[in-house]
């Protein structure tokens, strides 16, 4: 539990443990636990210090598991249907990825992969795994570089954007085509109200709630 | 005086990506935005540990400045061809927005007004005026510029919104001749703006904001 450690290189004392440190400010806090539903905030820029985890890592695996699912789901089904005079277009997320790069946007085809698949997929699988292991107490192998990349691809998943695209594409389509929603787009819906759950919940919990190996 | 010790006044860093607290290497005491920073990794996560991060000043003005070039010809050019049997309608983000309201859905013409106009100018105006005032170590309203700079952080990338718009209707619009949406080269520009400034904000160091002179401790 207890954080003794410092940095390399000529060090003699090392850092106080359970010391926290404002990432807005600088500001430096005595780590102190929290009650329930508490939020611990900096004095000086009002950032979220530290915040008490309301799901058990048993509740935040399960919501994940379903994520994955739903995510699954949200990719192979159609999003929606548009139809002129009889004819019919349907449209899934690789679908429409395959079709900006044939029209010449790569680049936008590009961002749409990573930002909509690549990345809340590695999310979702990297906090599976590390979670798996965080329930029997362990620290999963690749810890310290997979919770590097949980932290680096944190602003890159762009799933709710996504949603609220789609939902401007229905209508301003509207005016010209017959639109009819498929399920993709109701599997979309839930993804984000999972993803808004979870994106909430801090990761970095686990650094000390997993003992170090070794120690 | 302020009784809020700082990590610099303290020798301690906290790593960004973990959180752990280390202790300072003693005797090296220079640091700031555009400062030498000495190469010390985290012993819990092995991230490199900034006391600020690296040439932030540098790289966020870079960055914005890059954004903002591309920003232009994502307004000027067109994003949309909507093209039909006997017309051919091409569609800046503007128009864009302009069609929605008249077509009868105000709301959501708002909505993207906001996502596509509103959130890129405020990262414009608000990282530009976050690095002058840091750069200047000005003391003014730091509180609010410190949660400003959230602000950004928290609404950056909603800017995405119109890309994924036509993206999704170049997929479905396809009726051969009838009807057809293609994308234009405006959509890819806008694109790049979005990466550029999300990664702007990403690199300015919101610690700048209260290093520098203080009046009030
Ligand atoms: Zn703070
Ligand atoms: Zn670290």
């Amino acid at each position: 539990m207890a954080i003794l450690e410092h940095a390399t290189r000529n060090m003699r004392a090392p850092a106080p443990a359970a010391l926290l440190v404002c990432e807005h400010c600088d500001t430096v806090y005595r780590r102190r636990p929290l009650e329930r539903g508490e939020v611990a905030r900096c004095t000086r820029c009002g950032a979220e210090l530290d915040r008490h985890r309301v799901l058990t890592t048993n509740a935040l695996l399960a919501l994940i598991l379903t994520s994955m699912i739903v995510f699954v789901q949200a990719n192979v089904w159609p999003i929606f249907t548009l139809g002129l005079n009889g004819q019919y277009r349907a449209t899934t997320l690789w679908g429409m990825i395959d079709v900006m790069w044939q029209q010449d946007a790569q680049v936008v085809s590009v961002l749409a992969a990573a930002t909509l698949f690549f990345f809340p997929m590695i999310k979702m699988l990297v906090m599976g795994w590390l979670l798996w292991f965080a329930r029997a107490g362990r620290r999963a192998p690749g810890f310290a570089p997979l919770m590097v990349i949980l932290h680096r691809i944190g602003p890159w998943t762009m799933s709710e954007v996504f949603v609220l695209g789609a939902l401007v594409a229905i209508v301003k389509a509207h005016t010209f085509f017959d639109v009819a929603a498929d399920p993709g787009i109701y599997a979309y819906g839930a993804l984000t109200l999972l993803i808004t759950i979870f994106s909430g919940v801090d990761m970095r919990q686990l650094w000390e709630q997993t003992p170090e190996p070794g120690a | 005086m302020n009784t809020l010790p700082r990590a610099v006044d303290l020798g301690v860093i906290g790593c960004q990506v973990c959180g752990l607290v280390c202790r300072n290497v003693p005797g090296d005491t220079q640091w700031g935005g555009d400062g030498v920073d000495d190469v010390m990794a985290c012993p819990r996560c092995g991230s490199t540990l900034h006391r600020r991060k690296a040439n932030s000043y540098a790289r966020t003005w870079a960055l914005l400045i890059a954004g903002f070039i591309l920003y232009i010809p994502a307004n000027v050019l067109p994003i949309m061809r909507t093209a039909s049997l006997n017309d051919i309608d091409d569609n800046t983000i503007i128009s864009g927005v302009v069609e929605l309201w008249v077509k009868g859905s105000p709301d959501l013409a708002v909505i993207v007004f906001a996502a596509s106009i509103v959130v890129p100018m405020l990262k414009f105006l608000a990282l530009s005026m976050l690095l002058v005032s840091s750069q200047r170590g000005s003391d003014w309203a730091r509180p609010q510029r410190a949660k400003l700079y959230r602000l950004v952080e928290f609404v950056g990338y909603w800017s995405m919104l119109d890309v994924f718009v036509v993206s999704l209707l170049t997929a479905l619009v396809r009726f051969s001749v009838l009807s057809r949406v293609e994308p234009l080269p405006g959509v890819i520009f806008f694109g790049l703006t979005v990466v550029l400034t999300m990664l702007a904000s990403i690199s300015f160091d919101p610690r700048l904001i209260w290093d520098g002179r203080n009046t009030d401790d």
